[in-house]
């Protein structure tokens, strides 16, 4: 034991000056370098910033609404709903927020909607939603909006993300607050 | 074919390319021979062992070098506490979080020191920025000390007769600076150019669009989400690890980090086999584990792909699979993948949220840490498939009527002892632990989050990754209290420390004794047979010791649907 404690303390300390000292600051030298000097990915929209990445809550008629989320998308916490595939209740809440799809969304046939939109993601803040779930809600804004329906379908199919490289991981997914913002910006 | 299962399909072969080269590099590191990075990392762990005054090369017998391992890590665990129930003064702490309880700081401590990082707070508000980095530290280390031990394991079985097994410190320093040093820089620089936040800022406000207030969590993520991986430690910075979209923001970087958790265990079963210029032997083993793991991961992804069949019945299109928990940018192939990459290896990070996935997807999670044999964490792989590799050449040896013998040694009886004591403490841990639980509802059924079979799940799952040094959980259990975090932290040491000191043991008495050659009587422990033995007694440890209790939890539950 004794041989082993000065060396293992002083050891400890020179890995400590390495690893919580030496490389952090390599990595945060390197990221100075990385868009908006590492400081995650921002859309700057007039005099307000948003967080590319971090999905935002999107309730009302006149946006293309994003996945229901367990934490209402409070970005200073994260959290998914963690509720067993066979719970009761999880299962009534789920009806419900078909129910709630269906009054906003009135032409809406039950079995076009993608289930994404009626889970809570993992993060609680995921930014996506699929294309099919935005094609869904165009009938709403276009009526909302009094734009025409292709405009909207147009504009969605530009914003969408196809898969990495066009060959790895899912095909087709629209960042919803990238979607909203050109929403707003096409009138 | 579907691009979804393309993406799973190229993050694993792609690793297991780059693992092989990446083997042999880790067998000239332990070997002491020359390697590219030594014109600039050797300078480096000189520096260190000369400011420290640590002499590298004195030799050192298998209990000298399980001795100097406790005891640094009892450095490493006090430190912690310390830091832990006193971050809210210290600094680096922007969002002015408080300081950790006693029982939370024991449980996080002992968690991040035996490389399992089991989480019972969240990042945004359990821990400051001192905090995080000097659990970055433990991330490091931890790992360097499974990959310690392993080459311990390495040189033992080398040796055709000796004593003397290298130096622990050597072995550690060089596992962290050697190993993992290099790979968590790059694998950190492609995270911060994806949109990953590397930044010492505190907490930001953004006005939403729809015209609330909301603060956004950051902090150094890249760093420490690379090392999180390359060490199998899985600890995330933020609370739900890698599903946040900070902490992994596209399917690229879930590429990256899914390559960066498996490469080391890969690569250390290549390693196994080059450094005892065994290259069948390596194979062997990297191919009973594939086995293993394909068996536990096709299917995952098959019921993960289906969708849940209950909200089928609710009308809605499931053909995206089932989302509930899993991030869109993701998929539901994917995070089936990781779900079980996660769990097989002792890494635990998540990048969906494993409570909510199909029942039987559920218990492939639990089976894979229960086996704990297939790829396994940073040196911990080895170790814990060294015991079933023992475990099989004195079966099958008694079975063929040979004196069973590994490498040119004798296993005898106080080998197999220990080799018992180890592969039978995990299924203890787990199911007296489980049991203990289910024992005193009035404490532990206020902390489930579903009713009925899940929630038996809920408790089996986390000693169950406790036991396997694993991390990951279902999470809605509510953990942060007096039982959890004294139970599980428990468990923890005694399933860290002995399947460590256990295998180095056995190594470590195999390598004193008399070395026979190989002749035609030698069982071979390379070939398919022998690969298929091993198995067979993981099977077997794994379906007998744990089959009542998945019974109760998610194959009830899967029946009841």
């Amino acid at each position: 034991m004794k041989t082993n404690l000065m060396p293992a303390i002083r050891l400890t300390l020179a890995t400590l000056v390495l690893f919580c000292v030496v490389y952090p600051g390599i990595v945060w030298a390197i990221a100075q370098l990385a868009p908006n000097s590492g400081k995650g990915e921002v859309i700057i929209s007039g005099d307000k910033k948003y967080y590319a990445n971090i999905g935002q809550v999107f309730t009302e008629d006149k946006y293309f609404n994003s996945r229901p989320s367990a934490v209402d998308y409070n970005s200073a916490g994260s959290g998914g709903s963690n509720k067993g595939p066979s719970n009761p209740e999880y299962l009534a809440v789920v009806q419900a927020r078909i129910d709630t799809f269906l009054v906003h969304n009135p032409g809406v046939a039950k079995e076009d909607i993608p289930v994404e939109m009626v889970t809570a993601s993992a993060s609680g803040l995921d930014p996506h939603i699929s294309e099919q779930a935005a094609l869904i809600q165009a009938e709403r804004i276009a009526q909302v909006r009094g734009i025409s329906k292709t405009a909207i379908t147009d504009l969605i199919g530009k914003n969408t993300e196809g898969a990495l490289l066009g060959i790895f991981g899912p095909s087709s997914r629209v960042n919803v607050l990238k979607l909203n913002l050109a929403l707003d910006a096409l009138k | 074919m579907n691009t979804e299962l393309l993406g799973v399909i190229a993050m694993f072969v792609i690793t297991v390319v780059l693992a092989i080269p990446f083997g042999k590099y880790i067998a000239k590191v332990y070997a002491g021979d020359k390697t590219l990075l030594d014109p600039v990392l050797g300078p480096l762990d000189k520096l260190l062992f000369k400011l420290t005054g640590v002499d590298e090369k004195r030799e050192m017998t298998w209990k000298e070098h399980m001795f100097a391992l406790l005891t640094i890590n009892m450095v490493w665990y006090l430190l912690c506490t310390f830091v832990l129930m006193n971050q809210s003064w210290l600094p680096l702490n922007p969002d002015g979080n408080p300081n950790q309880t006693a029982d939370l700081a024991f449980n996080t401590s002992i968690s991040f020191v035996v490389n399992c990082n089991l989480q019972h707070y969240s990042g945004e508000s359990g821990v400051s920025y001192l905090s995080q980095l000097f659990l970055m530290f433990l991330q490091f280390v931890s790992a360097g000390t499974g990959l310690a031990a392993a080459a311990i394991i390495f040189t033992a079985l080398k040796n055709r007769t000796a004593e003397q097994l290298g130096n622990f410190w050597n072995l550690l320093v060089k596992s962290c600076t050697r190993i993992l040093l290099p790979l968590s820089i790059v694998v950190a620089t492609i995270l911060a150019f994806n949109g990953t936040p590397m930044t010492f800022d505190g907490k930001d406000t953004v006005i939403n669009m729809q015209g609330d207030s909301v603060q956004v969590s950051t902090g150094p993520v890249a760093a420490f989400t690379a090392i999180k991986h390359l060490g199998t430690n899985g600890g995330g910075f933020f609370g739900t690890n890698s599903a946040h979209p900070l902490e992994n923001p596209n399917y690229l970087t879930n590429m990256v980090e899914m390559f960066s958790q498996l490469i080391v265990p890969f690569a250390m079963v290549f390693a196994f086999g080059y450094f005892l210029r065994r290259r069948k032997f390596g194979w062997m083993i990297f191919g009973v584990m594939t086995i293993g793991f394909l068996l536990l991961v096709i299917p995952t992804m098959i019921w993960e792909i289906n969708g849940n069949p209950a909200i089928g019945k609710l009308g809605v299109d499931i053909s995206s699979g089932a989302m509930e928990g899993k991030e869109v940018r993701f998929g539901s192939a994917a995070s089936a993948f990781w779900s079980i990459a996660t769990t097989v290896i002792s890494t635990g990070s998540v990048n969906s949220m494993h409570d909510s996935a199909m029942p039987l997807s559920g218990m492939m999670q639990l089976l894979a840490m229960m086996t704990n044999a297939f790829y396994g964490g940073c040196g911990a792989g080895i170790l814990n498939f060294f015991v079933f590799i023992v475990l099989a050449v004195f079966i099958s040896g008694l079975m063929v009527g040979r004196t069973p013998e590994l490498f040119g040694k004798k296993i005898e009886a106080r080998e197999m002892k220990i080799a018992m004591i180890v592969a039978l403490l995990h299924p203890l841990m787990i199911l007296a632990g489980t049991a203990l639980a289910s024992a005193f509802p009035e404490i532990t059924s206020a902390n489930l989050n579903n009713p009925g079979f899940h929630g038996f799940s809920e408790m089996l799952y986390e000693y169950t990754s406790s036991a396997a040094n694993n991390g990951s959980g279902f999470e809605g259990l509510g953990d942060n209290n007096l039982w959890w975090n004294i139970t599980t932290g428990i468990v923890l040491i005694f399933s860290r420390f002995i399947p460590i000191i256990g295998p180095v043991a056995i190594a470590g008495l195999l390598a004193k004794k008399k070395f026979i050659p190989e002749s035609a009587g030698t069982l071979p422990t390379d070939s398919a047979t022998f690969g298929l033995m091993t198995l067979g007694v993981i099977v077997i440890i794994a379906a007998l010791s744990f089959f009542p209790a998945l019974t109760l939890g998610p194959i009830a539950e899967y029946f009841s649907f």
